[in-house]
């Protein structure tokens, strides 16, 4: 008869060796929005994430959104920047083409800005469940 | 060019895109990803239908 005790002590599992897609996923995800997925054959995921992201944050360009860049002031802005900084690829091509600089003059443009953020904070979501593919804790 | 929405669609296409990154990072197989982001879907715009008729009721 088995030892309840042993039997509910988890053995600790041998860590997975890190192979080179738990890097490159994560990586490739972060620059383009989805491609984490599609790299690992996951088209349709990575379509549909390309899709929403990429969406979201050209309309928060097109609405007269806001773009943050790096700073050390208001604490507001810095987490700005941090949402911003999420949509990878898409946010330094905005900084490269000097977009999305305006002053927040109405209410849809303030909505846009948070249209950029989001999409930035959406993009660290699909970033991390790249990566979870990649180590085989998700299928 | 620059796009004019107005605070409900804006907020229409905000759940929407919104919903499809949840509901497929949030679960582990297709039917499970297509429910929760239906879900979540339904709590975004319910919660502003919710709120928006709650303002309502206050500025009464």
């Amino acid at each position: 008869m088995a030892n309840p005790t042993i039997a509910k002590t988890k053995m600790a599992e041998p860590a997975q060796p890190a192979s080179m897609m738990s890097v490159i996923a994560p990586a490739v995800g972060w620059l383009i929005p989805g491609a984490g997925h599609i790299i690992q054959k996951r088209w349709i995921r990575g379509l549909l994430l390309l899709v929403s992201i990429g969406t979201l944050f050209v309309l928060g360009l097109m609405m007269q959104g806001h773009i943050y860049k790096a700073n050390g002031g208001d604490i507001l802005d810095i987490l700005g920047f941090i949402g911003d900084l999420g949509a990878g690829g898409l946010y330094i091509t905005t900084l490269t083409m000097n977009w999305g600089q305006g002053a927040i003059a109405f209410a849809i443009a303030d909505y846009g800005t948070k249209f950029m953020i989001v999409a930035g904070l959406l993009n660290f979501i699909a970033v991390a469940d790249a990566y979870h593919i990649a180590i085989g804790k998700k299928q | 060019m620059t796009v004019q929405l107005t605070h409900f669609s804006a907020a229409f296409v905000f759940a929407l895109f919104a919903s499809i990154v949840f509901g497929i990072t949030h679960r582990e197989t297709t039917r499970d990803m297509v429910r929760y982001g239906l879900y979540c879907f339904a709590m975004f715009l319910g919660g502003i239908l919710v709120a928006g008729w709650a303002m309502w009721l206050v500025r009464r």
